[in-house]
C-alpha cells in the first residue's frame, strides 16, 4: 500500500494523455529534492507501460507499483539526483 | 513560476529529453535570441527557436520582402511581399508561439548601433550574406563579450561555427580580413539552394538551443562545412582562439568597429 511509504508528493496523471502523462510525471520529479518520494496516480494501460520504464530510464528508483483494482495505480519512485 | 498544463504540452518534446527537460525548457523561456537578418538562414532560426519557447527574440533587417526572397525565406509568404521583413518575420512568430516576445530592429545594423542592440541579448545569431556584416558582427561580439553562432551558404554548401568570444576562435580567427573585392561572389549572383538556408540557418538554431540549455557541445573551435552535391559534412577543427587574431587576441589591433565597405556588386 502507498501508505507504507512516506510519500512527499503525489501527481495525478489520469486525465493527460501520452507524452503528458510523462511531461506532468517529470516536472514534479524536478520539484523534489534527492531521495525524496513521488506517488503518480496513473491509467491502466499506456501509463502504466510507458511511464515506469520512462522514469527508470532517467536514473530515478522505482520503489514500488501498486495496483488499486479500479484500473488505476500508484506508482511509488524515489528521486534520484538533484 | 510552474509551467501551464498549456506550456507542457506545448513543450513536451523538449521536457522530456533527459538534455533539456524543465529545467532546459525553463532556461529557453528566459532566454533571449538575436537574429541579425530575417533572410534564409534567419527564417527557420527565428521559426524554430520561436517555436522553441525561447523568451526574447530580436530580429533586425532593414530590407522589405522581395519575390526573389521567397524561393528560401520560408518565413515570409507571398501576402507578404513588400512588407518590412522583421514585421513579417515577427507575425510568423507570433503566429507559431504568442507566447514569444518578438523585438524588432528595421535598420541597417553599423559601427554605431550594433553594440546597443547585442547587449541586450543572451546569444547572437548572424544570417547576413554579406562580409561587411559578417566582419561587423564578429568584431561587435567580441568586444560585447557576446556568444554567437556565424554562418554562411552559397550554391550548394553551406557552413558554420560558434564563438565563445575569448575562449574559442572569432570568424576573424580563421578569416583574417575581408576577401578581395569580386573575389566571392553574393548569393544573388551565384544562386543558392533553397533548403540550404534550411539546413544551416536550423543548425544554428540548434547552436543557440544548446547554448541556452547547456546541452551537449557547442560547435566551437571547429567549422563544420556541408556540401549538398556530395552529401558530405565535414567538422574542421580550428587552431585555438586569438593567436595574432587582430581582434580577439589578448592584444587587439582592432579596438573599434569598423563598417567595411559593401563590394559594388552586392549593393542593392
Amino acid at each position: 500500500m502507498a501508505d507504507a511509504y512516506k510519500i512527499d508528493e503525489t501527481v495525478d496523471i489520469t486525465n493527460v494523455v501520452c507524452p503528458v502523462t510523462f511531461v506532468k510525471t517529470k516536472v514534479a520529479l524536478e520539484e523534489l529534492d534527492d531521495g525524496q518520494i513521488l506517488s503518480v496516480h496513473m491509467k491502466d494501460g499506456e501509463p502504466v507501460q510507458n511511464v515506469p520504464r520512462s522514469v527508470k530510464e532517467e536514473g530515478h528508483q522505482i520503489l514500488k507499483l501498486i495496483d488499486n483494482e479500479d484500473g488505476t495505480y500508484d506508482l511509488i519512485v524515489k528521486k534520484v539526483g538533484d | 513560476m510552474p509551467f501551464t498544463d498549456e506550456q507542457l504540452e506545448r513543450y513536451s518534446r523538449h521536457i522530456i529529453l533527459k538534455e533539456i527537460g524543465v529545467k532546459g525548457q525553463k532556461k529557453l523561456m528566459n532566454g533571449s535570441v538575436l537574429i541579425i537578418g530575417a533572410g534564409g538562414l534567419g527564417a527557420p532560426a527565428a521559426m524554430y527557436l520561436a517555436a522553441a519557447g525561447v523568451g526574447k527574440i530580436g530580429i533586425a533587417d532593414a530590407d522589405s520582402v522581395d519575390l526573389s526572397n521567397l524561393q528560401r525565406q520560408i518565413i515570409h509568404t507571398t501576402a507578404d511581399l513588400g512588407k518590412p521583413k522583421v514585421e513579417s518575420a515577427a507575425e510568423t512568430m507570433k503566429a507559431i508561439n504568442p507566447e514569444v516576445e518578438v523585438e524588432t530592429y528595421h535598420k541597417f545594423l553599423t559601427s554605431s548601433n550594433i553594440l546597443d542592440i547585442v547587449k541586450d541579448y543572451d546569444f547572437v545569431l548572424d544570417g547576413t550574406d554579406n562580409f561587411p556584416a559578417k566582419f561587423l558582427i564578429n568584431d561587435a561580439c567580441v568586444m560585447a563579450d557576446k556568444p554567437f553562432s556565424h554562418a554562411g551558404i552559397l550554391r550548394f554548401k553551406g557552413q558554420l561555427m560558434t564563438i565563445i568570444p575569448h575562449e574559442t576562435p572569432c570568424y576573424r580567427c580563421v578569416f583574417k580580413t575581408m576577401p578581395p573585392k569580386d573575389a566571392i561572389p553574393s548569393c544573388k549572383e551565384a544562386g543558392v539552394v533553397g533548403a540550404m538556408a534550411g539546413v544551416i540557418g536550423s543548425l544554428q538554431a540548434l547552436e543557440a538551443v544548446k547554448y541556452l540549455t547547456g546541452a551537449g557541445d557547442l560547435l566551437t573551435g571547429k567549422l563544420l562545412t556541408f556540401d549538398a552535391l556530395h552529401n558530405k559534412f565535414h567538422t574542421i577543427a580550428l587552431p585555438p582562439r586569438g593567436n595574432g587574431c587582430d581582434v580577439c587576441s589578448d592584444h587587439p589591433k582592432i579596438t573599434e568597429l569598423i563598417d567595411y565597405e559593401q563590394p559594388a556588386c552586392a549593393l542593392k
